[in-house]
């Protein structure tokens, strides 16, 4: 039982460990990727398969081509070396931001009741997970369909007007 | 239904092919070998002849399907195709085996080594894994998910990142504009291919593959199946998946990522030998995959298409269907000219996303109707044909507006 569990935490935590070590921002972002699908492998583990493709196809599918979008766009050499923040103060805001983050996480985890047993999950049917999203958490689902929308809309929008300004005084 | 009392002789025969020896007969031949083998190994055994079947078949396929596909081209292009190999040709995959095995393999220097040498691996892997979930037949399902097609583009999804590690590792500016177009392109059809069976899943009220062949079962009128292209929404989301899996498996019109006369073949530039031909093997196995997913989403999977034909083995009807479409693609791919950049990105856009979006609403209104009968089927067909066809005329004038089709004068 701990045995898979410890396979599947070791895949998932050394790529992230060496991807925050490597100069190369290519090689992180794929090890990153790697580290997803590890968070995947163990929602298999646990039991929750539709999570688990789901994380696969949201993140390995789409969520890595945003990051190496990103990546391609925005670096002009092949491989940085500026592995020291540039200046305290971002270092500081970075410390900052990384430490808040941290510490929600770690209050969410301390305060969540872990129930400690031997008793294995049962398989959820997919039926029954997508019955239980649409009559008891509808107005969450439909709140988080609203948002992306809006947010798609968005990115519509900011793409639009980008290329409409060349001829037309904006 | 109406034909059941007349055909019952047919539907008796078809009884009786559910059960007949040859359906059984890649069962039986597991068990009897995993039988040799004491207890606690044979679900180690039997899965591991899956994966041997799996391999050996879809890579006889492979092979042949190269040779069918040149075969055709050229007769599609008034040439005879390759015909110096053995009689007609036919061994010319094992010579091209034999060379792409034989021949260097060079990797440039300032290359990224690991993901060079990883991205062919990855790529194949990841196509090798779509065909797990895919029932090749009445029993012949590899791996029963419930979830299965969402783990069948979960697995595909993960190809485009093989094909941007070969083209960002090559260290190439062709291979990296391919692999940007590769992920631009990939992107952009995902979309409409997942859009396009969402209907599916909706009315067949399951995510399982077995389920979504199960709905499908039965004849209309005692002879026409129930399959999902044959209603209006159907053959509307079959067409729209059609096209978004050539553009995933980027079968030309959609091949612009390894586009040979601009690219000079994208991210396949720097790989050379076996490297080159697993890109090959994972293009045609993702095709093939799609193919078997179209099957089986739209084509009644391995269901006969007449109920005098069901004595034929499932997997035989799997076979000549997929073999159908896969020569409907090496077609296109004879017939269409490339896309550029531009219009590939606007139809998936513009044309196949709101076409799929509006389908979904389609196929809810043939779920809500499907108590109306008597003339008020004809209703619902009149409605729903109307409700394909005029969102697909509309967009259509509509994006086309100020383009007319060229006239050549003096061509």
């Amino acid at each position: 039982m701990t045995i898979p569990f410890l396979i599947i935490a070791f895949v998932t935590l050394v790529p992230a460990a060496v991807a925050m070590a490597l100069r190369n921002l290519i090689h992180s972002s794929l090890l990153l990727i790697a580290s997803w699908a590890g968070i995947a492998a163990f929602y298999f583990w646990a039991g929750a398969e539709f999570v688990a493709f789901a994380q696969v196809l949201v993140y390995v599918g789409a969520v890595s081509m945003i990051v190496l979008f990103a990546v391609l766009l925005t670096r002009h050499t092949r491989i940085d070396a500026g592995l020291a923040p540039d200046s305290i103060g971002r270092a500081l805001a970075g410390l900052l931001a990384g430490g808040a983050v941290f510490g929600v996480l770690l209050g969410a985890v301390l305060s969540t009741p872990l129930r400690v047993g031997a008793k294995a999950a049962a398989q959820v049917p997919v039926k029954r997970l997508g019955l239980e999203l649409m009559n008891h958490h509808t107005i969450a689902l439909l709140a988080i369909g609203i948002l992306l929308t809006v947010s798609l809309l968005g990115a519509v929008v900011l793409a639009a007007t980008d290329s409409k300004g060349k001829g037309a005084t904006p | 239904m109406i034909g059941a009392t007349s055909f019952s002789p047919l539907l008796l025969a078809a009884g009786a092919g559910a059960d007949s020896f040859l359906e059984r007969l890649p069962l039986v031949i597991r068990d009897t070998v995993a039988g040799v083998f004491p207890a606690p190994l044979q679900w180690l055994v039997g899965s591991t002849l899956s994966i041997v079947a799996i391999v050996a078949i879809f890579g006889g396929i492979f092979a042949g399907l190269t040779l069918v596909e040149r075969k055709m081209l050229g007769r599609i292009q008034n040439r005879p195709g390759p015909n110096r190999t053995g009689p007609m040709g036919l061994l010319q995959p094992i010579a091209d085996g034999i060379k792409a095995l034989t021949k260097e393999d060079i990797v440039p220097r300032s290359a990224d080594h690991l993901l060079h040498y990883l991205a062919p691996v990855a790529l194949l892997a990841f196509s090798i894994l779509t065909f797990a979930v895919i029932p090749f037949g009445r029993n012949l399902v590899p791996l029963e998910l419930d979830a299965a097609v969402l783990y069948f583009f979960a697995a595909g999804a993960a190809s485009e990142l093989a094909i941007f590690m070969a083209g960002w590792a090559s260290r190439n500016k062709f291979s990296l504009l391919a692999a940007m177009r590769a992920l631009a392109q990939l992107i952009s059809y995902e979309l409409p291919l997942l859009l396009s069976f969402v209907p599916i899943i909706m009315l067949a009220g399951t995510l399982s593959m077995t389920g979504i062949i199960d709905a499908q079962a039965g004849w209309q009128l005692g002879f026409i199946p129930r399959w999902y292209i044959f209603t209006p929404w159907g053959f509307a989301a079959f067409v729209i998946f059609l096209i978004a899996a050539l553009a995933e498996s980027n079968r030309s019109p959609f091949d612009l990522p390894e586009a040979e006369s601009e690219l000079i073949a994208g991210h396949l530039t720097e790989y050379s030998g076996f490297k080159y031909a697993l890109f090959f093997m994972a293009e045609y196995f993702g095709m093939i995959a799609l193919s078997g997913m179209a099957i089986t989403l739209f084509l009644g999977g391995w269901r006969a298409p007449l109920p005098f034909l069901e004595f034929i083995p499932s997997y035989a009807w799997f076979g000549a269907k997929l073999l159908v479409l896969l020569l409907f693609f090496i077609w296109i791919r004879g017939t269409f000219p490339r896309l550029r950049i531009d219009q590939l990105t606007r139809l998936a856009w513009k044309f196949l996303v709101p076409l799929a979006l509006v389908n979904l609403g389609t196929a809810a209104f043939w779920s809500l109707t499907s108590g109306w009968s008597g003339a008020l089927q004809l209703v619902r067909w009149a409605l729903t044909i109307a409700m394909v066809i005029g969102p697909f005329v509309l967009l259509g004038r509509g994006l086309s507006g100020t383009h007319r089709p060229r006239t050549y004068r003096y061509a």
